[in-house]
């Protein structure tokens, strides 16, 4: 597949706020953050969210009509990630500003849903890749697991940097939090890897067009300038570069950046670092997650003559 | 239950294109606007087709067979292409089983199209909408043309009847007696999409004649010239009547 940049910004983005969201919830749970701090984190996740709804938009090529995407719950997942988005941000709104007015009574059952939505949202977003049949790499519960554990690790080290920036006693609870999270949203990345490197495509060209015979070689494929098909579903770059992007995201992902939240202490600018890495270790990770899917119908377009 | 499509015999398609361009130029010219294309005429021409014709070599030299391949969409009876679509846009018609795109409610997320695993769909990139092949949902129901014409644009166009249209829920159409009795089959069934459209495989055509099928041993016309008109009280060919 072709990596998208809406679509790696937005999920990147979006999981960033998610996890930092859950970050702050999970310091609820303990009791004792300033308001300021959770205020400015629910603002930040919102802003992150709101990115990353920017980035979705430039996927479409109707945004206009982006409205009527809200239509096929029942069976949709990108509908219904069109529908738990919005109601997601409008609940960590809502959580900051009772937060902010300190009406705690008022902020726990908004906490609880917006929980629900953040759950629900990394689900949406996860399955309308996972729940493909035919791309093979995608069809996994990894994918779930991974878009869950990478966006709360990246979330939290963005906690971790807002922490040591407004709040310095919060910020080691953050880090030991980000680690342990990061290291397992990376074992279960490498898993995924593992597992797809193992993959046999279940189509052939024997398959594709219904000949019976080993040895099949596409002559033409119908266009000589190209056409949507092998313009949407191959990333054509040389495999030295997709090979480099994955070590890369192999470092930027978790051990770098686990580096540096050791390293950091409470400095904000380390802690921002590191987020920072993560993140773009992450952008690198998104974009191999699409690169490496192979499109069954990647099969019909092999040759142009 | 009404399913329409078509059923491709690859045993007498000739790769002459004559589908595509019929197609092109039906589709291109209805009232649901035109399948924009770049550079048309020059260096790498590309555009939106609903039907291509492909090329494949089989077996390794010198015993290698050209097998040409018209793809369109299959109009599958589980399509994986409709329930993903957020908006409804693309859907399958309970009526007559064809599977089509609405261009008014279509946004353009391409997600139907990650969701095809034939590629059959194509986004406009002008109108930045999805599009494929609807088996002429313009044509095959107007009934200002005549009975003989309301059949997709590729069918009419073919020129060695490679395209049979129909009905393959009724067990009498020509396209199903196609199927049962020439082993049609359907595209990648390892994903339960159960494709509509059909594709008949190759055959071997032979045709063994020996050389008593060329000359009947009792070949009357032959023997009549060269013997002599028998006497009229012998025995005739069938021992009863005489010359």
């Amino acid at each position: 597949m072709k990596p998208a940049w809406s679509v790696i910004l937005f999920t990147t983005l979006a999981g960033a706020g998610q996890g930092l969201f859950l970050a702050l919830v999970a310091r609820d749970l303990f009791g004792g953050a300033p308001v300021a701090f959770v205020v400015c984190g629910a603002a930040l996740a919102l802003g992150l969210l709101a990115a990353g709804l920017v980035a979705s938009f430039f996927h479409l090529g109707h945004p206009e009509r982006a409205w009527r995407s809200a239509v096929m719950w029942r069976t949709s997942w990108l509908s219904r990630e069109v529908i738990v988005l919005p109601l997601f941000m409008a609940l960590v709104a809502a959580y900051g500003i009772l937060h902010w007015m300190e009406w705690p009574e008022a902020a726990l059952p908004v906490t609880v849903l917006a929980t629900i939505a953040c759950l629900a949202l990394f689900v949406c977003t996860a399955m309308i890749y996972a729940c493909l049949p035919f791309l093979q790499e995608w069809r996994t519960p990894l994918t779930v697991v991974n878009f869950l554990a990478l966006g709360c690790a990246s979330g939290l080290s963005a906690a971790a940097a807002l922490a040591a920036w407004l709040h310095p006693p919060l910020a080691s609870a953050y880090v030991a939090a980000a680690l342990l999270v990061g290291a397992f949203a990376y074992l279960a990345r490498l898993a995924a890897l593992a597992r797809n490197a193992r993959l046999r495509p279940k189509s052939t060209l024997a398959t594709a067009i219904g000949v019976k015979h080993p040895k099949i070689v596409q002559i033409a494929q119908g266009a000589m300038g190209g056409s949507f098909n092998t313009r949407e579903f191959f990333h054509g770059r040389p495999r030295e570069m997709v090979r480099a992007v994955r070590w890369s995201f192999l470092v930027l992902v978790f051990p770098l950046p686990a580096l540096l939240l050791v390293a950091g202490g409470n400095s904000a600018a380390v802690l921002s670092g590191a987020f920072l890495a993560q993140y773009a270790g992450l952008l690198a990770e998104r974009w191999y997650f699409f690169a490496e899917a192979r499109h069954p119908q990647n099969l019909y377009y092999q040759a142009i003559a | 239950m009404t399913q329409l499509a078509l059923v491709i015999d690859l045993n007498v398609c000739v790769g002459c294109h004559a589908c595509v361009t019929s197609c092109k130029q039906w589709n291109t010219s209805g009232e649901a606007g035109f399948l924009s294309d770049d550079n048309p005429y020059g260096a790498d021409p590309t555009g939106t087709f609903f039907n291509r014709v492909q090329t494949f070599e089989v077996g390794e030299f010198p015993n290698t067979e050209t097998v040409h391949f018209p793809k369109s969409c299959l109009h599958c009876e589980d399509p994986p292409c409709v329930p993903v679509c957020p908006t409804g846009a693309s859907y399958k018609r309970a009526e007559d089983g064809i599977v089509l795109v609405d261009y008014d409610k279509c946004i353009g997320c391409k997600y139907c199209a990650w969701a095809c695993p034939y590629g059959a769909r194509e986004i406009d990139e002008h109108q930045k909408v999805m599009k494929k092949c609807t088996l002429c949902v313009d044509r095959i129901y107007d009934e200002n043309l005549p009975q003989a014409d309301r059949k997709p644009a590729c069918v009419q166009a073919c020129p060695t009847s490679a395209r049979i249209f129909g009905d393959i829920h009724d067990p009498d159409s020509e396209a199903s007696r196609a199927i049962r009795d020439s082993g049609g089959y359907a595209l990648m069934p390892e994903w339960g999409t159960h494709p509509a459209n059909h594709y008949l495989p190759r055959r071997k055509t032979a045709l063994p004649i020996h050389a008593d099928e060329l000359e009947r041993h009792d070949n009357p016309l032959k023997v009549d010239g060269q013997l002599p008109r028998p006497a009229p009280d012998e025995p005739a060919l069938d021992d009863v009547t005489s010359w």
